[in-house]
């Protein structure tokens, strides 16, 4: 792994990643949505250590732009050999609840967008018979909760949609990862109670380096210890689940 | 993506309970906040400063402040440790941009390996660039290198009424001066040139010497600071006017030396009971550390970790003194009243609190670099002393009225109780820093000392 692109780059979870790839001088190619906020890490990531920093700036939630970003990277960044797709969007579940613009606004950018970016870029490694393709969805998306169901299955379906890509390009030796971190304490997440007791960005992006750097795992929970909270909130029967209120 | 807008932060605060998690150093006092704005690029922060009502915002660093300096109770913090981006670095001559948020630990991983180290480092590497600055911190070089702030190219400064204000020498040279030591209440900084300063490598030669009287140090300290870019002094605070304690001294070795990996020690799980730490443990300690270094007089060549942040290898060690936590006495006395110095060491010994932590160091004579910079010509000793209530804080004030009549001074990163009359004393000239603090800042700190709203 040396030729990264970094889709949703300013989000937290891939400044913590794009941090730890820079100093093992890893080649970046970022995109995200503010040239002014990419600009800023291009500086950053380039004095600690990154052999080269491209950016692009584009809203990866509108499909619109899609070829454009894909074509950018083919030019620009022709031999990158992984793609982590590190974007996402988390409204408060009310407001899903109430309007249906918020819900298909959460939809769109959470499993949408995030399957048509990276139908793009799974065509070319599939041609090219390499490389590693990884995204990070959620615990959330492993049962649907009262509380966060909206953001919860947008996040279920993209983990099935990675469950079915990784199938596909297996026999073309391109490794899909589905990455699944329990709640971290970024941007994205100051507004929840208990914030103070999410995990380290940190701590999740060493998990999912060293994922991207090994053959395994298919699926990464990061913090480690979700794996089997999940396991075992699976193994909850629907009567009982259905009248907890978490 | 980019998470909530400050104005809908502010909006969920009149649900949401007060925030207690948030702590100085010392542990002391416990406060609650209303909110604590985490701003993750700089382009968030003009809009947290519109949207405030005057006087509600302090800035936050890492917390490393003893007393309430970094508090604001009942109010508003911006976390800035988010704001962490080393934004360039001129390799020819050594000079850093880098924001606020940016920690000296992270610019030692960083450029240490490249032959860079920090021009004044405090004794924890757990601090961030705006909290140096905010402090004007100090360190073992302060006789050749002077405070922090002297080696402070130039900042910008987000303001409530002037947007980003660029500060340095030439323009706003003022607002520059008022930073350097402003305690956060100036603004928040967006960036800062720092300039950096070649060495070798991450070894120290250092020396230990140990010392018998006041005299003493200060032959050591003549002699040294001419020969030696580091000077600091152990003291055992239980001695009084017997004063006896270990001379550190060191250069940044010349060879590269031999490759080493910082290590990152054990930490603290949780707060001990306040017994554990009490007049005999705390004198055993002592003489057993003195002995330990008297035995062993010997230059040796350390790893800069061990001679700078012998206290950073326990992380979380203020939890030694227990859930009460404890203050930090630091003053500065005019070199011409020793008298006044040994007063006050005696009024320590006499007490029977004092503790394992005392630190003694002669300033230099450079000008100060910030309006409201603590150092100054003299010695200064720091003491630590465990939080037990009245008792604690009547040994302290017995302590400020040596302070105040040799014309001393005491440093507000580590207090959380002095007088606004020894306020005034220390700082006369605090009343001129006024018209620089940001309308939309005010401190725990601030309000307590100038006795303001």
């Amino acid at each position: 792994m040396k030729k990264v692109v970094i889709l949703g780059a300013t989000s937290g979870i891939a400044l913590e990643v794009e941090r730890q790839l820079a100093r093992r001088g890893c080649e970046l190619l970022l995109v995200a949505r503010s040239p002014q906020r990419l600009a800023e890490l291009q500086g950053d990531l380039a004095v600690r250590g990154a052999q080269q920093v491209f950016t692009h700036a584009a809203d990866l939630a509108c499909v619109q732009q899609h070829a454009a970003i894909f074509e950018f990277a083919r030019r620009t960044f022709p031999n990158f050999d992984t793609v982590l797709l590190a974007y996402g969007s988390m409204h408060d579940q009310k407001d899903s609840e109430t309007s249906v613009d918020t819900l298909l606004e959460e939809l769109q950018v959470n499993f949408v967008s995030a399957t048509a970016i990276l139908t793009l870029f799974a065509a070319e490694l599939e041609r090219r018979r390499t490389g590693c393709l990884a995204a990070i969805t959620s615990v959330a998306g492993d049962r649907g909760r009262r509380s966060n169901y909206v953001y919860g299955s947008a996040k279920g379906a993209l983990s099935l949609f990675l469950q079915g890509l990784r199938s596909r390009l297996h026999p073309a030796g391109v490794r899909v990862i589905t990455i699944k971190p329990g709640p971290v304490q970024t941007p994205m997440t100051d507004h929840l109670p208990n914030a103070a007791h999410f995990a380290d960005p940190e701590q999740v992006a060493r998990d999912i380096v060293c994922a991207l750097e090994r053959r395994s795992p298919d699926v990464l929970y990061t913090p480690k210890v979700w794996r089997y909270v999940m396991k075992t909130v699976q193994e909850i029967p629907e009567t009982i689940f259905k009248r907890l209120s978490f | 993506m980019t998470g909530q807008s400050a104005a809908a932060a502010r909006k969920q605060l009149a649900v949401s309970p007060p925030i207690t998690r948030i702590l100085s150093w010392g542990r002391y006092p416990k406060t609650a906040h209303r909110f604590v704005h985490k701003p993750a690029w700089n382009d968030q922060v003009p809009e947290i400063l519109r949207t405030a009502a005057p006087g509600s915002l302090l800035p936050y660093g890492l917390g490393r402040s003893y007393g309430d300096s970094c508090l604001n109770a009942g109010r508003e913090l911006i976390d800035c440790r988010r704001l962490n981006r080393i934004l360039g670095f001129d390799e020819s001559i050594g000079l850093l941009r880098c924001e606020s948020g940016v920690s000296l630990s992270d610019i030692l991983d960083v450029f240490l390996p490249r032959g860079w180290f920090l021009p004044v480092t405090p004794g924890t590497r757990f601090v961030t660039v705006g909290g140096a600055i905010a402090n004007d911190v100090h360190g073992k070089n302060h006789h050749c290198a002077g405070t922090f702030g002297a080696h402070v190219r130039q900042i910008a400064l987000h303001r409530t009424n002037d947007g980003l204000v660029i500060c340095n020498p030439e323009t706003n040279s003022d607002m520059l001066h008022a930073t350097i030591s402003g305690l956060g209440l100036t603004g928040v900084i967006a960036w800062a040139d720092i300039q950096l300063k070649r060495v070798a490598g991450p070894w120290i030669d250092a020396e230990s010497v140990p010392f018998h009287s006041l005299s003493a140090f200060l032959d050591l300290t003549r002699e040294s600071d001419g020969r030696f870019e580091y000077t600091v002094a152990w003291l055992d605070c239980f001695a009084g006017k017997n004063l006896r304690g270990i001379f550190f001294r060191g250069n940044h070795a010349t060879g590269r030396g031999k490759e080493f990996h910082v290590k990152r020690g054990p930490q603290l799980p949780f707060a001990l009971p306040s017994w554990t730490l009490n007049r005999h443990s705390v004198k055993a300690f002592n003489s057993a550390y003195y002995a330990m270094h008297a035995f062993k007089r010997k230059a040796a060549a350390l790893p800069y970790d061990s001679f700078f942040y012998p206290l950073d290898s326990i992380r979380q060690w203020n939890l030694l003194y227990g859930r009460q936590g404890f203050l930090q006495y630091q003053c500065v006395i005019p070199e011409t009243k020793l008298e006044a110095f040994e007063e006050l060491l005696d009024r320590v010994a006499r007490s029977g609190m004092g503790s394992f932590l005392g630190v003694l160091k002669q300033f230099g004579s450079a000008p100060a670099a910030g309006l409201l910079s603590f150092p100054r010509p003299g010695l200064t000793v720091a003491l630590d002393f465990a939080m037990r209530g009245e008792r604690t804080l009547r040994l302290m004030q017995s302590l400020d009225e040596v302070v105040e009549q040799s014309g001393g001074a005491l440093y507000p990163a580590k207090d959380a109780r002095m007088s606004p009359a020894l306020f005034e004393s220390s700082f006369p000239q605090w009343r001129s820093f006024v018209p620089y603090i940001d309308p939309k800042m005010s401190s725990s700190f601030w309000r307590r000392v100038t006795e303001a709203q």
